[in-house]
């Protein structure tokens, strides 16, 4: 089974490029499936279900979304391989911009949308950074210029990623995504693989429920802000 | 050079001569909240006064910074190099949706403008993805691309990220906030161009030729017209962008000089294909393809009795521009406006 990690942030098309991507694979129904990591709630389950793509949604709740994520997906692998599934997808939504479910080996492949503003490949971080492939979303309603501009600054962060623009409406460009998809690695489990980055950092008192605000309260890993303590 | 000639360059001059040499460096170390250097040290001494906890927030220590920063400038200077002479292109056919062969081989050199017509749903969109992604019987048209007249290989196929190719549609729009000066600066920083001052000004003079109602440089490209904007995106296409091909979606009533922007994409040895109903861009393509049904089923060459009927085209054209102008000055449109034309 071929496993591929999406991630990206809200609303950049992750839904929309999978199930073009699929489409484009010409592969038997049934045979493609998708587990979808997400927060709070999720409806992209519905879009799944009426293209007949086996599909499970997890929830993190308050649990960081990443580690969440690497606590289920080897599960996920496991679900696919007893579906006797051919290709497995998992898209999960960077919140904090430091998310990077990215396995070493695993094909990774960040969505990224053409209106999220022009430096917005600078702020996402390890996300973009150690992605294998960049998928450029909604490049059909800007300029030429702005779709050069952003792939662009793209490079200048993770200069060896092939950087792909698909329209995650009419399909146009996913073909290409699906090729790269077919190309990619056989596996049977994740165990023991490596992750590409260190997951966000998390151990603090309010991971654990505290809600009380004051240095009292803090405990664990906490990261102090400096101010500038000029007087006016 | 190699990536390590890079490091060893990096490791030894000082990072105000690096950023000097390759003025996109200093986006690398912005990238890396390294701002406000002090320009006389080299990159690890600068590195040895870092906090090493900040650098593992973007999954990198003191050692790796070099490395990265290195493999950045080679992967740049490589792009630099990279740029792509295409003497030609040819799109083989196939089937249409029906079965039937598709009579189509058509090959297309910089200078060169096809436009594609054909009823609505019939696949003229298709044809424009099978060049984009430089099909190679793969797609479900099943045509083929050859670049120069053969295969391209698959790595350049798969790498190019798009570049190969440019767009142009009605339904695009600037949503950068910036003034039509940045907006060019930023798009010739891109591409690195060395002298980018004399290229934006260039793009600008051709962009407000284009456009009916002139601008500034220093308006805001999200408040030009939607005329202004369309001049602004083929003058900036033809001048700044690397694509040798340009793939335009109906362009037709944008409120610009329609026969100076052809000309000015042509001018700049570009490959124009063109999906288009408006008698002034077709009728000034070199050739028309002719879809139906998901098939090619005519590569009509512009012949001379139609380029003649342009003239009057035009006239018609222009006739209607008068009467649109009326209207905007707020005048009275009387049977004087329209012109006769002969009764056939």
């Amino acid at each position: 089974m071929k496993l591929i990690t999406v991630a990206g942030p809200p609303s950049s098309g992750k839904t929309s490029v999978i199930l073009k991507t699929i489409a484009a694979l010409g592969l038997p129904p049934g045979s493609v499936g998708v587990v979808k990591f997400d927060s709070l709630t999720s409806f992209d389950h519905q879009r799944y279900d009426e293209q007949k793509i086996p599909n499970q949604t997890a929830f993190a709740g308050k649990i960081c979304p990443d580690h969440h994520f690497v606590s289920n997906v080897e599960g996920a692998v496991e679900w696919g391989m007893k579906k006797g599934l051919s290709v497995l997808v998992t898209e999960s939504a960077g919140l904090c911009n430091r998310c990077s479910p990215y396995v070493n080996g695993i094909l990774s492949v960040c969505v990224i949308d053409n209106l999220s503003g022009i430096n917005t490949p600078r702020k996402i971080g390890p996300m973009l950074k150690y992605a294998d492939i960049v998928v450029v979303t909604k490049g059909d309603v800007v300029s030429q210029a702005e779709r050069e501009v952003f792939a662009f600054n793209i490079r200048e962060v993770n200069a060896s990623a092939t950087v792909l623009f698909v329209n995650g409406i009419t399909g146009q460009g996913a073909f290409m995504l699906a090729r790269h998809w077919q190309d990619t690695l056989d596996i049977r489990t994740l165990r023991d693989r490596k992750l590409r980055f260190t997951m966000p950092a998390a151990i603090c008192s309010y991971c654990t429920g505290e809600t009380l605000i004051g240095e009292m309260y803090q405990m664990g890993m906490v990261k102090r802000m400096e101010f500038d303590d000029e007087s006016p | 050079m190699k990536a390590p000639d890079y490091v060893a360059e990096v490791s030894s001059v000082p990072i105000g001569d690096i950023l000097r040499r390759y003025p996109l460096a200093v986006d690398y170390l912005a990238n890396i909240r390294l701002v406000g250097v002090d320009e006389t040290k080299t990159l690890p001494e600068i590195l040895e006064n870092v906090d090493e906890d900040m650098l593992e927030e973007f999954g990198l220590d003191r050692e790796e910074v070099i490395f990265h920063f290195s493999a950045f400038l080679e992967a740049f200077s490589r792009m630099e190099e990279s740029i792509e002479t295409i003497s030609s292109i040819t799109i083989l056919g196939w089937r249409d949706k029906a079965g039937r062969p598709e009579m189509l081989e058509l090959t297309v050199t910089p200078g060169e403008v096809v436009s594609i017509v054909g009823p609505t749903g019939s696949g003229k969109s298709r044809l424009l993805e099978d060049i984009e992604c430089l099909a190679q019987r793969d797609t479900p048209t099943a045509r083929q691309i050859l670049i120069n007249g053969s295969v391209p290989d698959l790595d350049k196929r798969f790498s190019t990220g798009g570049k190969l190719v440019a767009q142009l549609s009605q339904n695009m729009n600037f949503v950068m906030d910036l003034t039509v000066q940045e907006f060019l600066e930023m798009h010739a920083k891109s591409r690195m161009i060395p002298d980018s001052a004399a290229v934006v000004e260039k793009c600008f003079a051709v962009a407000n030729s284009l456009a009916g109602e002139k601008f500034t440089l220093d308006t805001k490209v999200t408040q030009l017209s939607g005329g202004q904007s369309r001049s602004l995106m083929i003058a900036d296409t033809a001048l700044l962008s690397s694509s040798p091909i340009i793939l335009i979606d109906e362009l037709e009533n944008a409120g610009i000089d329609r026969r100076e922007a052809i000309e000015i994409l042509v001018g700049n040895e570009k490959i124009v294909l063109m999906s288009t109903h408006d008698p002034l861009l077709a009728l000034r393509a070199d050739k028309r393809i002719v879809i139906r049904n998901g098939g090619v089923t005519k590569v009509i060459e512009t012949t001379a009795e139609e380029e003649q009927t342009l003239h009057k085209i035009e006239a018609i054209d222009s006739a209607l521009l008068v009467i649109r102008n009326q209207l905007r000055r707020g005048e009275i449109v009387t049977e004087e406006s329209i012109p006769e034309f002969q009764e056939r």
